[in-house]
């Protein structure tokens, strides 16, 4: 079942869900002819839609807003803020070409800080999905908290067959002495085929490589993130996300207030990255697997992990 | 409207900015654009909506919403004079044991949704209003901008989807006193014609003057003004109304009054010797 079938289901069996969007109806193509007028498309305005999904909320109603990640999350950010956040009215955001995902429409498109963004509002959750499959498995959670989520909506088909979705759990994909990635969204497939390359690769016996699918990064699963740096020398963090604000700041928190310290290496973008085909994008912004793996490769090999840490299990 | 009506109206809202005057000393509020919207939520909430202490969580009843927030003073002021709230809570007016402040606070009964951002709240009125019209319900949703706030795109956006999606279920009454924070509309960026701009977004529209509880009243009667289209009352107002002292003047905007300025406030407000302010202005908040 893919994202609009589940929706259409979840809402025919609960009057509370109206489906709306800013005339961003890619992902819900079917819903007026199977919705009626619990479909309400406002056209391009997000700041209004957001709006309107408060005082729908208001009225005991769970609006499943749908906008292009970038607009959602920054045109209509004082609204998300200040209507769903202020009352912490369950309002859900589904923000469509988040990341990398937005490949060849250039900046304007690019959501690569709305994971910081998003939370930074009290209350509001972040879920990064890793394909349809993920995905699929979370938001029926996702859609019956009583707080405003935001969803990095990503419908991908993955190769790979999740675990159930639990609430503030990650999902623990292997475990591995030498590194754990620590990863979300569409980018888990490059480090799963990361980790292949990691194995056999370089002048040892290779690297024994722990794969974390964060899932929901607020509220985070903490304790995942602890036991990483406990069971593995060091960390990599691998995300479509300005490097701040996003997973690392996130895990440089959660070691923080716990009085952990680890080395880690940080994968993530500084600017805005180069528009093209999404594969385009990844070799070019050096996140296809073969790049992946070299740099965690290089960073492990160069010994400033045992040296400056004295981690060397 | 009887004789005996509009005096009762009249005397509410003079109590009203009697709570008004009362807030602005103590840390302050923003006195003049609450004074000018008295006689509209006096009368919205006596005679016109179907909101009553007793009601205030029934999905029947109506809604106002008050959109630019810090013209608050006037709704709790209203709110206390028609018994939803507690008259003494006024006091708490800027103490953290209550969350009486410049902007509405959704834990005082009779507050729909807080607001102080402007612009939001035709959006969220919006919504309300279209969920009444799915459910088929018969509601009436109000919503109380400023003229200022109309410089937000987010209004004009807000009128052409509740157009699109035919709400004459909601009302938008624009408290036009002629100021924005600091200035007249008209010297910063000019609203009028401003008829004009609401009937070419699709509203139909009245022009009454706000502080006429019979031209108010005759302005609400006709709503829903056509089947389909939202409905805009344009309330002529003076910022400051009642105080002549303060009345229309730019640099009253927030005030923060003595104890001895408010005293004499009180007075000119009852027609006697008028007030002599010492107190700055244009404070910044």
């Amino acid at each position: 079942m893919g994202y609009e079938e589940l929706l259409l289901q979840t809402a025919q069996d609960d009057e509370r869900i109206v489906v709306m969007t800013a005339e961003n109806r890619a992902l819900v193509r079917n819903m007026p002819k199977n919705l009626g007028a619990r479909f309400i498309d406002t056209g391009i305005t997000e700041q209004t839609m957001v709006g309107m999904a408060a005082g729908l909320a208001l009225r005991g109603r769970i609006p499943v807003v749908h906008a292009l990640a970038p607009f959602l999350t920054m045109r209509a950010f004082e609204f998300i803020r200040t209507d769903a956040g202020i009352a912490n009215l369950p309002i859900k955001l589904s923000g469509f070409i988040p990341g990398f995902l937005s490949d060849g429409n250039g900046p304007t498109h690019q959501a690569i800080e709305d994971i910081s963004i998003m939370r930074g509002i009290p209350g509001m959750e972040v879920y990064c999905p890793a394909d349809e499959d993920d995905l699929v498995k979370m938001l029926p959670h996702i859609w019956q908290t009583p707080n405003p989520a935001y969803v990095r909506i990503n419908h991908k088909k993955g190769n790979y067959d999740h675990a159930p979705f639990e609430p503030g759990k990650a999902e623990v994909i292997s475990e591995g002495r030498h590194i754990t990635f620590l990863v979300h969204g569409f980018l888990l497939g490059n480090v799963l085929e990361a980790k292949e390359i990691l194995k056999d690769e370089g002048d040892a016996a290779g690297l024994s490589v722990g794969v974390i699918n964060m899932r929901t990064l607020k509220p985070v699963d903490e304790e995942i993130i602890i036991n990483s740096v406990k069971n593995s020398e060091a960390l990599v963090i691998v995300e479509d996300h300005f490097a701040t604000g996003g997973l690392y700041s996130i895990v440089a928190e959660t070691l923080l207030k716990h009085r952990i310290t680890a080395p880690v290496l940080q994968i993530a973008l500084n600017k805005w990255f180069k528009p093209g085909l999404l594969n385009e994008v990844l070799e070019f912004e050096g996140f296809t697997p073969a790049k992946i793996a070299h740099k965690v490769n290089a960073f492990y090999r160069s010994g400033t992990i045992a040296e400056t840490f004295g981690l060397n299990k | 409207m009887t004789k005996d009506k509009l005096e009762s109206l009249q005397s509410v809202a003079l109590k009203v900015r009697e709570h008004i005057i009362g807030m602005s000393t103590g840390g302050g509020c923003f006195i003049g654009a609450s004074l000018s919207c008295v006689e509209l939520v006096v009368y919205l909430y006596s005679e016109f909506l179907n909101i009553d202490p007793s009601n205030l969580k029934n999905p029947d009843r109506d809604y106002l919403f008050l959109s630019k927030g810090h013209d608050v003073p006037a709704l709790y002021g209203t709110l206390g004079e028609l018994g939803f709230i507690d008259l003494s809570r006024l006091k708490n007016h800027l103490l953290t044991n209550d969350s009486v402040y410049w902007h509405p606070n959704r834990n005082i009964p009779g507050v729909e949704f807080h607001s102080g951002s402007l612009g939001h709240l035709p959006s969220v009125a919006a919504g309300v209003a279209l969920d009444c019209r799915l459910k088929d319900e018969p509601n009436q949703i109000v919503v109380i901008t400023g003229d200022g706030e109309l410089n937000e795109g987010s209004v004009w956006e807000t009128i052409l989807v509740a157009n699109a999606y035919k709400l004459n279920n909601l009302t938008i009454i624009v408290d036009r006193n002629q100021f924005q924070a600091n200035i007249r509309t008209e010297e910063l960026v000019p609203l009028e014609p401003l008829e004009d701009k609401f009937k070419a977004f699709g509203c139909e529209v009245k022009r009454i003057n706000g502080h006429n509880f019979m031209e108010i009243e005759e302005a609400l009667k006709g709503i829903p003004y056509t089947g389909n289209k939202v409905n805009v009352i344009i309330a002529d107002t003076v910022r400051g109304k009642g105080l002549p002292s303060i009345e229309a003047k730019a640099d009253r905007w927030f005030c923060a009054f003595t104890e001895k300025e408010t005293g004499q406030l009180m007075e000119e407000l009852h027609g006697h010797a008028k007030a002599f302010i010492e107190s700055e202005t244009l404070i910044v908040r």
